[in-house]
């Protein structure tokens, strides 16, 4: 075979997965090779023209504070940005931005190409070459042979991509690309497990023969925020998107067709999201719903191309003209690129471990859809940490785990090792078992210092970090100090911020405390400092918060030393005494990391927990170690 | 599970003994003993000789520092102790109450109940004891053969679970419809107000309230089965009493009753606590024929999970014994026929025709002869399944009210949060927490379901 390359790191995707992994890994200083498909899908957008929302967001504050690229690009191709769920509490904050599709896959082409050790190529990738449990590198459909030290799958949906759109099916990948027909199976001899996926996008519309009058406008926020801690907050407010329902007869229209559809005709074998519905879906199994919502969201500043919102279907194209044209502002509505379904391969994720590395394989690791999950968000968080861990692998340092107290891309990636998936995975903040910690507001604070021993923070963000915990704890320590005393003065003050009085006098703190008043307001009033609004708001927060914020911190206490207690790899599970058989089987399934993680697996009981913690010591004493 | 709380256990066996052992071992042993713990002296335990022995009273500092027992405390410094943790052993009188008591007292100051084998398994993680003997821990924490624990589970199965149950559908529902609202805020789904999510909890808490109040009243009953002897005057009760006493007799306890002052013995049946009352103590101040009628006995009936009924068989049934018999007929019964060596008027036939009843029996009372059938029939309807506790007092053992309380001091929590008018995300939080140690208490599992439930109800998606 003829070798062309040798490459530290051959990243298969270009995806947002990959997009992230490959910058991670050529950032880190690894001679990177990003093998994609099609050059100009490079960070496409093949389904919503959108980032962030409800725990999603929360992912890309975190992969910003790590050093990653979304937060970023997101910022400046965003066409609309609201932050959803202001009235619900800071935990829940969530940042969504409208998103330029188009504008978005330039900017992370042209970022790509700008990164030194990092070369993209249009490579269609058949097979990985894997000797002795050892990845060794990639084969291209022209035959040609890359080496590497490391590769990560971000196949996304294209392994054996199948497009279903009522009576047709055709192999293909998203948005008429190509599928990857091979790598399935090579994958396979590798003896890895792949799992059958489906997903399903909406029709996209022309703007123009669309009634806008009869829909309600959806304004964006009109003073605003920004993913990335390096971006100022500002007005991002081009864009409008548009709100209709659908109705009784557009409902009729499904049920009367729905012999056709693939869903129930079973020409859909793989395993579709319960978050995602197909609007046929919708119809059968929420009969009693007079009607569904849809938004109407532009796929970018250029084009006349809206994105429907909530009618992701995989029904005829006749069908879909039908029932569109009965909803209110669609009356004559032309279809774009119609709605379709799309079925693809990807592994297993109880195959990997908390690093997202393939266990069986030396040198493989796996991110994104190719993992199970959904979402542009979700793929970039794991493309980030599947590079770090490619990265350290390499220079031989330990792995870089994020714990579910530290990150929801913690969470994200514990869930799936441990607990698996059944659907594609979507990431929620009802997920978080420490959502008051977990905030959008404080990824910064939780984050930055890892990236920065990872080497991926630069001296330019460090610093600027720096500074803004630096206003914190002074402004912390102002209000501490700031005594205010019962004066007539005072009172009357107080009675105009809305707040009652006081008897004996009280810190500024224990103002801010006070669930009806703000940093802003306090200092205002009493002569302290004021400070940008992200510190303001990182003040008021831990403040109000204070008491379930540390509530909180007391059960992360409580578990983290289960955390720390690393499960040798070798270990037999089936050999093991006392240990029930559900359990064992479990256990030598998902080879858990730590006892830690053992504890999170449905089945695995604190007997059986207790046992392991026994048979670890015994390990330890075992191996000579002294405490 | 490990973790570096204090933890608690009664170390003797239940009921037997003339002395009873907590044992308190972890870094805050000291400091919940002192809390609870009253001598002459000034100075903290902490602050006292180790290994020493102390002499004072266990009272509940909660409530008004009523004095529960006299104890002696033995104080053991880590790592110079068995787990080799501060420990800090209580010493109190044997008997029932007194020892629950104290349990209970020190994990309302902040002990944990210890799992079963934990104080071992401290004892080696902490590196005291060697291999061969860990061994041994690995069998006593088997989870395939904690049969008890099982049992114990089948037990409850009925009435408890159906209440924490319907505790924990009432909060699910109301959970997955806030967090829909917080996942999905652009859905068409009507948002839960403040009002409302209090309006759903406010009776939750009153009902958890009662639960723990009965738990609490000391009155029920928190282990064991509830036999009652039954029979006329003279039918034998208080021989067959003396006889099963004699051979098994644990403790005496005087337990003041809510309506009644009876004296309820326990006696251990192969491990089964049977919790034996004396009816024969009724009639020695009251007119016994009167008093000890039909209504009478139908009280007992209601409340007892065995009933043993004494039959003279040397005389004829009275009317009332028949009316009695056929008030028992269809549950746990044991018919004992006495006397049958003055003759034999009454036969198990005769018996069998007036009901059903669980197991008939010749028995000499006096002479301690026959009590083998009692003894099989208990365990026969424990490990058979037949019996179902009917304790008012659904929450049995510490573990339970711990977890009860915990979730209930959530529940509340939750609404003080509202109150202070903090936001949805901090509200939901001790919610979702007394959803889970509500489901910890009947052993369901947690983990994924509250996303499970938003999927199931709620029509979402893109």
């Amino acid at each position: 075979m003829y070798t062309v390359d040798s490459y530290d790191v051959i990243v298969i995707g270009g995806g947002h997965a990959g997009a992230e992994a490959s910058l991670a890994c050529a950032r880190k200083g690894h001679k990177t090779l990003l093998a994609t498909l099609n050059l100009d899908n490079i960070a496409l957008m093949p389904c919503n023209p959108a980032v962030g929302g409800p725990g999603k967001s929360h992912l890309v504050f975190e992969l910003d504070a790590l050093g990653g690229q979304m937060a970023i690009n997101a910022d400046k191709t965003a066409v609309q940005m609201r932050m959803l769920n202001r009235g619900k509490g800071p935990a829940v904050h969530a940042l969504r931005a409208q998103s330029d599709k188009v504008a978005y896959q330039k900017l992370m082409k042209e970022t790509l190409e700008k990164t030194d050790n990092l070369n993209i190529k249009q490579i269609m990738v058949t097979d990985l070459v894997v000797e002795e449990g050892q990845v060794k590198g990639i084969v291209s459909e022209l035959g040609e042979f890359y080496s590497a030290k490391a590769v990560i799958l971000c196949t996304g949906t294209y392994l054996r991509g199948k497009i279903i759109t009522g009576e047709l099916t055709y192999t293909g990948g998203p948005n008429g690309q190509r599928a990857a027909e091979h790598l399935s199976e090579s994958l396979r001899q590798c003896g890895i497990e792949l799992m059958r996926f489906k997903t399903g996008t909406p029709a996209r519309v022309d703007k123009r023969t669309l009634h806008m009058d009869e829909m309600a406008e959806q304004l964006g926020d009109t003073q605003y925020h920004a993913f990335s801690f390096m971006d100022d907050w500002i007005d991002r407010n081009e864009q409008m998107c548009w709100l209709t329902y659908t109705n009784e007869t557009t409902h009729q229209i499904i049920r009367d067709n729905l012999s056709r559809a693939p869903m129930y005709s079973g020409l859909i074998e793989g395993t579709g999201p319960r978050y995602c519905p197909s609007i046929e879906d919708k119809v059968v199994r929420f009969k009693d719903k007079k009607r569904h919502q849809l938004f109407i969201e532009p796929e970018g500043n250029h084009t006349q191309e809206m994105y429907v919102q909530g009618m992701s279907t995989s029904l005829p194209i006749d069908v879909q003209y039908a029932f569109l044209r009965t909803i209110p502002g669609l009356e004559d509505v032309e279809i774009m690129r119609p709605a379709y379904a799309i079925e693809y391969d990807c592994l297993n994720p109880l195959q990997l471990t908390p690093a997202l590395a393939v266990k069986s394989i030396k040198g493989l690791y796996s991110a994104g859809q190719a993992n199970g999950t959904s979402g542009y968000e979700e793929a970039a968080a794991q493309g980030l940490m599947a590079g770090i861990n490619a990265a350290l692998y390499i220079e031989g340092r330990n792995p870089f785990i994020l714990s579910r107290s530290e990150a929801y891309i913690g969470v994200l990636i514990d869930d799936l090792v441990t607990k698996g998936t059944k659907e594609p995975y979507r990431m929620m903040t009802s997920r978080s078992e420490y959502r008051l910690l977990l905030r959008q507001d404080n990824a910064d604070l939780r984050l930055t210092e890892k990236g920065r021993q990872i080497g991926l923070v630069s001296d330019e963000r460090y610093a600027r970090f720096l500074k803004k915990k630096e206003q914190i704890e002074e402004g912390l320590h102002v209000l501490k100090e700031k005594q205010i005393n019962p004066t007539k003065e005072v009172q009357a003050k107080l009675q105009a911020m809305g707040t009652a009085g006081t008897k004996t006098g009280v810190t500024a703190y224990d103002l801010v405390k006070r669930t009806e008043l703000d940093y802003g307001m306090v200092a205002d009033a009493f002569d302290l400092p004021r400070y940008s609004p992200a510190v303001e708001e990182e003040l008021n927060t831990s403040i109000t918060y204070e008491g379930y914020i540390k509530k909180q911190m007391d059960q992360v206490e409580k578990v983290r030393k289960l955390e720390e207690k690393i499960i040798p790899k070798e270990w037999d599970y089936m050999a093991m005494k006392g240990i029930s058989l559900e359990a064992q089987q479990k256990l030598t399934k998902i080879r858990p990391h730590s006892i830690g993680q053992a504890s999170r697996i449905s089945g695995v009981s604190p007997a059986d927990i207790s046992v392991l913690l026994i048979q670890l010591e015994q390990y330890r004493r075992s191996q000579g170690q002294v405490k | 599970m490990y973790t570096e709380d204090t933890i608690a256990a009664i170390t003797t066996p239940p009921g037997v003994g003339g002395v009873s052992i907590i044992r308190l071992s972890g870094k805050d042993s000291f400091t919940i003993a002192n809390a609870c713990f009253r001598d002459q002296k000034q100075e903290p335990l902490s602050k006292r000789q180790n290994r020493t022995i102390q002499y004072g009273h266990i009272v509940n500092p909660e409530e008004e520092e009523s004095p529960i027992d006299e104890v002696l405390l033995l104080l053991m410094k880590g790592p110079h102790s068995y787990t080799a943790e501060d420990v800090v052993e209580i010493q109190c009188h044997g008997g029932y109450t007194a020892v629950q008591e104290i349990l209970k007292v020190v994990i309302a100051q902040g002990a944990r109940m210890a799992e079963p084998g934990e104080f071992t398994k401290r004892a080696f993680l902490n590196g005291r004891i060697d291999l061969t003997e860990a061994e041994a821990i690995a069998d006593i924490i088997d989870a395939k053969t904690d049969k008890s624990l099982q049992l114990a589970v089948n037990q409850l199965g009925g009435a408890l679970s159906k209440k924490v149950g319907a505790l924990r559908e009432a909060l699910i529902t109301l959970i997955a419809r806030l967090e829909v609202t917080i996942d999905y805020p652009e859905e068409d789904i009507e948002e839960v107000s403040i009002n409302e999510a209090r309006e759903t909890i406010q009776p939750m808490v009153k009902d958890m309230k009662e639960l723990l109040e009965t738990a609490q009243s000391g009155q029920l009953i928190r282990d064991g089965l509830m036999a009652v002897i039954i029979g006329r005057p003279n039918a034998g009760k208080s021989s067959l009493l003396n006889a099963l006493l004699r051979k098994n007799r644990a403790i005496v306890t005087d337990i003041p009753g809510t309506t009644r002052d009876s004296i309820e013995e326990i006696i251990n049946v192969d491990g089964i606590a049977l919790r034996l009352v004396d009816t024969a103590g009724l009639r020695e101040t009251e007119d016994e024929v009167e008093q000890f009628g039909v209504e009478k006995a139908k009280e007992y009936i209601n409340d007892a999970d065995l009933i043993i009924a004494v039959v003279d068989a040397s005389t004829p049934l009275t009317a009332e014994e028949k009316d009695i018999l056929q008030a028992i007929s269809g549950k746990a019964t044991l018919i004992c026929l006495n006397k049958e060596d003055k003759g034999v008027c009454v036969t198990a036939k005769d018996i069998e025709a007036i009901g059903q009843f669980s197991k008939i029996a010749p028995i000499s009372a006096a002479q301690g002869e026959g009590l083998t059938p009692l003894r099989e029939l208990v365990k026969e309807l424990v490990y058979g399944g037949q019996v179902i506790p009917t304790y008012q007092a659904l929450l049995t053992n510490t573990r339970q009210i711990t977890l009860m309380e915990t979730a209930y001091k959530q529940l509340q929590q939750s609404l003080e949060t509202m109150d202070q008018h903090m936001l949805i995300d901090c509200v939901v939080t001790d919610i979702r927490g007394a959803w889970e140690s509500l489901g910890e208490i009947t052993g369901q599992s947690v983990g994924q379901s509250i996303v499970d439930e938003l999927f199931s109800r709620f029509c979402l998606g893109k």
